[in-house]
């Protein structure tokens, strides 16, 4: 019954596309996409390009928050064919069933991705794939090549005389205790000893100072020269340099960085789940990545010949292609809710004894 | 009967919406909070959440929050008395000294800053007080060895930032009842042989006190609870329980306990204000 009731919807839903649209492109359907606004997923000329090859109209929902696009998954099922899930939080979503496995024989270029992400056991669950890694960045130290001479190497730069009051932070619980963590030889992601976490960032007090919060207000205090080394974001550094032309050099210490990447999957009950596998496809093809780093700005490609394609001479390609740093990279893991509030918590307590 | 039903009823109809909508806005989200403050993880997204007492410990049980409620506070402080020093002398000589055309442009710059978004308020202060900003410019043009002040990123940068903003209140509530002292109460003083400071400090200040206080209550309160202003200006020195109380909100999703920080605060100033009162009602009847 309810497969007959199915079927019949199923034509009558043809039979109304049919109607409202007279290419024959669209009896391929739709495709319903759920994202972060402006994350490359939603960019109008990929889109039409998507449409002109397949014949799939690709519809867009966003999200604001990790919480939310959980949620968003959890109440409509049915409702999403791909879904981009921080890879910190797809086991979850895999415990929860909100996403399906992908047929990975589907997807073209899988092979091309970085094996470290692509075989990540935060992607994969049983053998299966559950999020195709698309793109990722770094999370190292940057610094004014005018000031800060020879280049540094070592994340102690941060903790060193010579620049005190010229050092500035993320105002992120998580990244600081990754970098104490990172320069008291600790595992990064889940430290045992959170004292001498708490020790080594009390240290930080004449090195500080100020906090930043976005890209924006780094490259203005940075052309400002109120400070002369930072916390970074790769991409946002290959930004700075490129498009408002500051002097910034950008390393991963020989300590460790951190690493970060976003994986697209499919939802539980996809509706299309074909036609998620192509898009999939799609975006993980050099000729988009490449199309969108360099017209509009992108984190980089988890595809290594996309970013290989990247011109010469561009500091993305210089800082995502250098192996050796990302051989050092720790990659950020899952959390719970216990580790992030007594991060918070610590971070706060260090803050407050800063401020005195 | 009939007049004072239609009385109550008139009453209603210009007090209602007011209320109505105050009730809707404010109460109701206070009183979800007020809720939320107990439970162990906001009820949302399918988590299940349990009654505790424990974010109001964590006040208690953790030192830095007092640290950081002290600072708060002294922000308040801070702020206030700049604000009473800097707005009253302008609004006694907008109030008496100042009429026509004259009071209504130099009203007109008091209330400027309401009409700029907070935020780039803000940030255009970040651009005067950076070292070699246009404060550290403007010195060297009278003293061209001046060194940099050094002013953004440090306590004083969160007050100047926060008096600009709120000193339009003080002048405005300061105004109002400056404005209705009656002429004649100062030249009767004055003929009964009260010099300048008796006459400012005992006819003055006490009849434009309800003003003064008016603009306590509208800086100090929010003040206390900033978090823009001391997170983009102090730098290093712009942890406040204010900022805090936003991390738990937008970096962990733990609204407990931001909604126990937010009461805990909202205590404080109640139990400051009920210790005040008794002492200002005896000033206040004693005119």
């Amino acid at each position: 019954m309810i497969s007959r009731r199915a079927a019949l919807g199923a034509a009558a839903a043809l039979t109304f596309g049919a109607l409202l649209s007279a290419t024959p492109a669209s009896a391929e359907g739709e495709l319903h996409v759920l994202n972060w606004q402006g994350y490359g997923t939603d960019e109008a000329w990929a889109l039409e390009k998507f449409e002109a090859a397949t014949g799939i109209k690709v519809v867009h929902d966003y999200f604001t928050s990790e919480q939310e696009m959980l949620t968003k998954l959890r109440t409509s099922p049915g409702a999403y064919d791909v879904v981009l899930i921080n890879s910190t939080y797809t086991q979850q979503a895999i415990a929860e069933g909100l996403i399906q496995p992908i047929d990975t024989a589907a997807v073209s270029h899988f092979g091309d991705l970085i094996p470290a992400m692509r075989d990540s056991e935060y992607l994969n669950a049983d053998g299966k794939t559950y999020g195709v890694a698309w793109v990722w960045g770094m999370t190292g130290i940057a610094y004014n090549r005018d000031a800060v001479t020879p280049a540094p190497d070592s994340v102690e730069a941060l903790w060193d005389p010579a620049y005190a009051g010229k050092v500035s932070l993320r105002d992120d619980a998580v990244e600081v205790v990754s970098f104490a963590a990172i320069a008291t030889g600790q595992d990064m992601n889940h430290p045992k000893d959170l004292a001498a976490i708490r020790t080594k960032l009390l240290a930080l007090k004449p090195q500080v100072k100020t906090f930043w919060a976005s890209e924006d207000e780094w490259n203005k205090y940075f052309a400002a020269n109120q400070f002369v080394l930072a916390a970074y974001w790769s991409g946002s550094a290959a930004r700075s340099a490129t498009n408002s032309g500051l002097p910034v050099g950008f390393y991963i210490p020989k300590e460790g960085g951190i690493g970060w990447f976003d994986g697209l999957s499919v939802a539980a009950g996809a509706p299309n789940p074909d036609g998620a596998a192509k898009f999939i496809d799609f975006m993980i093809d050099p000729d988009f990545y490449v199309e969108w780093a360099t017209k509009v700005g992108a984190p980089a490609s988890a595809n290594l010949k996309a970013n290989a394609l990247l011109p010469e001479g561009d500091m993305g390609k210089a800082i995502h292609t250098d192996e050796a740093a990302i051989a050092r990279l720790t990659y950020m893991a899952p959390l719970t809710d216990e580790e992030r509030q007594s991060y918070q918590d610590l971070w706060a307590e260090v803050k407050t004894e800063l401020a005195q | 009967m009939k007049a004072a039903a239609r009385r109550r009823l008139a009453l209603g109809f210009l007090l209602g919406p007011a209320y109505g909508w105050l009730a809707l806005t404010v109460l109701l989200p206070l009183a979800a909070m007020f809720y939320f403050s107990f439970l162990t993880v906001a009820p949302v997204g399918g988590r299940i959440a349990e009654p505790t007492l424990r974010h109001y410990a964590a006040f208690f049980d953790k030192g830095f929050y007092q640290t950081l409620t002290w600072r708060s506070l002294k922000l308040g402080f801070d702020v206030t008395v700049l604000c009473i020093l800097l707005g009253f002398p302008a609004a006694l000589a907008l109030a008496k000294y100042v009429s026509g055309r004259w009071r209504e442009a130099l009203f007109l710059l008091v209330v400027l800053p309401f009409w700029s978004n907070a935020l780039v308020r803000t940030f255009s202060w970040t651009t005067v007080l950076r070292d070699d900003g246009f404060l550290d410019r403007a010195i060297r043009v009278l003293w061209p060895d001046a060194e940099p002040l050094g002013l953004l990123f440090s306590y004083p940068a969160i007050v100047i930032g926060l008096v600009h903003a709120y000193l339009p209140y003080m002048i405005l509530t300061c105004y109002i009842s400056l404005q209705a002292i009656d002429d004649s109460l100062i030249e009767a003083a004055r003929s009964l042989g009260a010099s300048s400071l008796q006459l400012f400090l005992r006819v003055v200040v006490p009849l434009s006190l309800p003003g003064i206080l008016g603009g306590v209550l509208l800086i100090f309160v929010p003040v206390i609870g900033s978090f823009m202003e001391p997170r983009i200006l102090g730098g290093r020195t712009g942890i406040m329980l204010g900022t805090v109380i936003e991390d738990q909100f937008t970096a962990v999703f733990n609204w407990p306990l931001g909604a126990a920080l937010s009461f805990i605060m909202l205590g404080i100033v109640l139990v400051i204000f009920a210790l005040a009162t008794p002492l200002l009602r005896r000033r206040l009847s004693g005119i």
